[in-house]
């Protein structure tokens, strides 16, 4: 730090260097920030195309539009994508853009890893989806590429997927080395723990979350590789191996990764919810250690998602009640920004209009995986459209409509542009109604017992499925919108203050917008 | 970069490969949970004949289960579907297989216990499972397993079934790896 307070007093303003190679070889949080954003939004936009193509098919019982072989490729591959590519990297770029902004630092402290770890990510997915055009089609086992559909009956392309899973966990793994060493070491005098901002704690859990899980990851992938092609039998049952073994390796990263992709959404909301409600947040601390008790939760759940293996009783007891356990910081968290809106002037600008419907939705998505954490009823519902239902209420309303509120929110800081406003809204309304008609009626036919990842169905599912592809439809499509607003914002608009919104709190909301390209060079005076 | 910096950096490298380390571990520590527990219906450890006392038991009914493996093209079935055994004493099953296409090839049967609580009280002297099969062309076999309930199965249990599966190893017979995993199910 000494090296950075030394006075600089050069007379030129250190800019961003001109053309291409300002993105190739910047080591600047916001630049690296910038072109994270704009990589999850081409994987959104990839991954969404391939949902559209899913729901198309699935518009009515038979096969219409793709083979059947192609749709699991589909499934498989948009699962990747929206998750290693969507959800994670946008995470990333906000922390990019923020935590340095929001602890009074200069930069991340390892700014030339921060820009290996942003350019890695390409050549991951360009593997990834190379793999598409290959002899035997791309990975078509689903995203959760179970054992020995991955390794013995898996097509060829599996390996050009192992590789593509390793940098993207080689590139997660430095993005969180990054940012706990920025966090823990870079705060500006006066900010201590239990004074950061609850975006920065969230990104904090979550990249200790991202440190323990993605090396397992790793692991799981890199035994498969070897039952592959070095003759191991890791989940060989022939050769002694277990099949289920590769479930538990997998779930024991897969459930933290799931909190990996909720944990910042709640720290972008509680900041949403708390400006635009013009009141301070009900509480603080709880929601702090909420975050921590989910965390340290989510590594005892993992079986959670294999009641149906053929475990014994005793375990699947375990498993229930520490799931459910879960509830009870997540309740705290959806009752702590209730009661910040509570009695506050609230506008429902754009950003907030996201934050809001995040609690609701997202509760509506906890409480259908409370009823999936039941046992006996769980045998009912694995596998069904009921868990596809679940878990698209908490990574569509939930993660990505916590990341566009954030792109709304922080946009003026970012560009110096306020976006249209009355766009904004109205891609929040096409959103919203978009999401709950694509993914409330998936409750329906999953509870009537419609089986996820096939490209068919019986007949008596087809009026549902017709409406949940037209809401899909309407979803998929509105999201151009959202990209001609971001656009439009970055080309010009009305001019943002740079305090932006009135009840905006933070370090980030005193420097002016847009941004300057260097900001806290010296650290701030912090009370 | 200051020195709080680099130790927090050098405590995160370090964790990245103990975790991926953990990963490997999570292999054997699922076995030992296993065998410890008796979950999933392995059968791991098969004791000398002095070490067990041999006396007089409760009847209890054994049913035998014989699946082949996907592709897997041989005869394989129990000589006798149920067994009524004696809890305490030596019995003594067969399983026949035949080699039914036109060349040599190499089988590995895995055993499976249901009800999984009943898996640690089923002891195995002898078993084929315990080693590969190898049968020429047309060649067929009479497969003994010899085995003993012990009396303290609980006594709920009236009926065990032992159910093998039989898989075409011919491929990886060579493989040292596999003997070593072999090894440790025995």
């Amino acid at each position: 730090m000494s090296a950075v307070i030394e006075n600089h007093h050069d007379d030129h303003h250190h800019g961003p260097a001109k053309g291409i190679t300002r993105w190739l070889y910047t080591t600047n949080h916001k630049d690296i920030g910038t072109l994270y954003l704009w990589f999850s939004f081409a994987m959104f936009l990839i991954g969404g195309a391939m949902a559209m193509v899913i729901r198309a098919e699935l518009f009515q019982p038979g096969m219409q539009i793709v083979e059947p072989e192609f749709y699991n490729q589909m499934i498989t591959l948009h699962g990747l994508i929206m998750i290693f590519g969507g959800v994670m990297p946008a995470f990333v770029g906000l922390a990019n853009w923020l935590v340095p902004m929001m602890i009074g630092a200069p930069d991340m402290a390892l700014p030339r890893m921060n820009n290996l770890s942003f350019w890695i990510l390409p050549f991951a997915f360009f593997v990834l989806l190379s793999s598409l055009f290959m002899e035997g089609g791309a990975p078509n086992f689903g995203w959760t590429f179970y054992a020995p559909l991955s390794t013995t009956y898996a097509p060829p392309s599996v390996t050009f997927f192992i590789f593509s899973v390793h940098i993207m966990g080689a590139s997660s793994i430095m993005g969180s080395i990054n940012v706990v060493v920025t966090i823990m070491n870079m705060r500006a005098p006066g900010i201590t723990l239990m004074k950061m901002p609850l975006f920065v704690w969230s990104w904090l859990i979550t990249a200790y979350l991202l440190i323990a899980v993605m090396p397992v990851l790793a692991g799981a992938v890199t035994m498969m590789l070897m039952d592959i092609h070095f003759g191991t039998s890791f989940f060989n049952a022939a050769g002694g191996g277990d099949p289920v073994l590769f479930q538990h390796i997998f779930w024991f990263f897969g459930h933290p990764e799931v909190y990996i992709m909720i944990l910042p959404a709640f720290g972008i909301v509680s900041h949403i919810i708390e400006t635009f409600s013009r009141k301070q947040l009900f509480g603080y601390s709880s929601m702090v250690w909420a975050m921590l008790s989910i965390a340290i939760l989510s590594f005892v759940v993992w079986a959670h998602h294999m009641f149906t293996v053929g475990m014994p009783l005793a375990a699947e007891i375990f498993f229930m009640w520490a799931t459910m356990l879960i509830a009870v910081p997540t309740g705290v968290k959806v009752f702590n920004w209730v009661a910040t809106m509570f009695r506050g002037s609230i506008t429902f600008e754009t950003p907030m209009l996201f934050a809001v419907s995040f609690v609701v939705l997202f509760t509506i998505g906890g409480l259908s995986g409370l009823m999936l954490a039941i046992v006996p009823a769980d045998f009912q519902y694995h596998d069904t459209y009921f868990v596809v239902a679940h878990f698209h209420y908490v990574l569509v309303p939930g993660a990505i409509f916590s990341i566009m509120a954030a792109v709304y929110y922080w946009i003026p800081k970012w560009c110096g542009n306020m976006y249209d406003e009355r766009l904004g809204k109205l891609h929040f309304w096409l959103s919203f109604i978009g999401v709950n008609v694509t993914f409330f009626p998936q409750h329906f036919i999953g509870l009537a017992g419609m089986p996820r990842r096939y490209p068919d169905y019986a007949l008596q599912f087809a009026d549902w499925n017709m409406v949940s592809s037209v809401g899909a439809f309407l979803f998929g499509f509105s999201q151009l919108l959202f990209l001609f607003i971001v656009i439009k914002t970055v080309m010009g608009g009305k001019k943002a203050t740079s305090k932006v919104w009135e009840g905006a709190k933070g370090l980030e909301w005193t420097v002016a917008s847009p941004a300057p390209y260097h900001t806290f060079s010296t650290p701030p005076k912090v009370d | 970069m200051n020195k709080g910096a680099k130790k927090t950096l050098i405590k995160l490298i370090v964790a990245v490969p103990l975790m991926f380390a953990f990963g490997f571990a999570l292999v054997p520590l699922y076995d030992v949970f296993c065998e410890v527990t008796g979950l999933n219906g392995k059968v791991f450890q098969s004791e000398h004949s002095d070490e067990l006392v041999v006396e007089d038991g409760r009847q209890i009914s054994l049913q035998f289960i014989s699946t082949n493996n996907e592709n897997m093209p041989w005869t394989f079935e129990p000589s006798d579907q149920v067994m009524d055994i004696q809890t305490g004493k030596y019995h003594t099953a067969t399983f026949y297989v035949k080699n039914t296409t036109d060349k040599t090839m190499t089988a590995q049967a895995v055993p499976s216990v249901a009800p999984s609580n009943a898996a640690e009280h089923l002891k195995k002297l002898e078993c084929f499972c315990f080693e590969q099969q190898e049968l020429k062309p047309g060649e067929e076999a009479l497969l003994p397993v010899k085995l003993l309930v012990s009396n303290e199965l609980p006594s709920n249990i009236k009926n065990i079934i032992l159910s093998y599966t039989i898989f075409d190893i011919t491929e990886y017979n060579d493989d040292e790896k596999l003997a070593h995993h072999q090894m440790d199910m025995e």
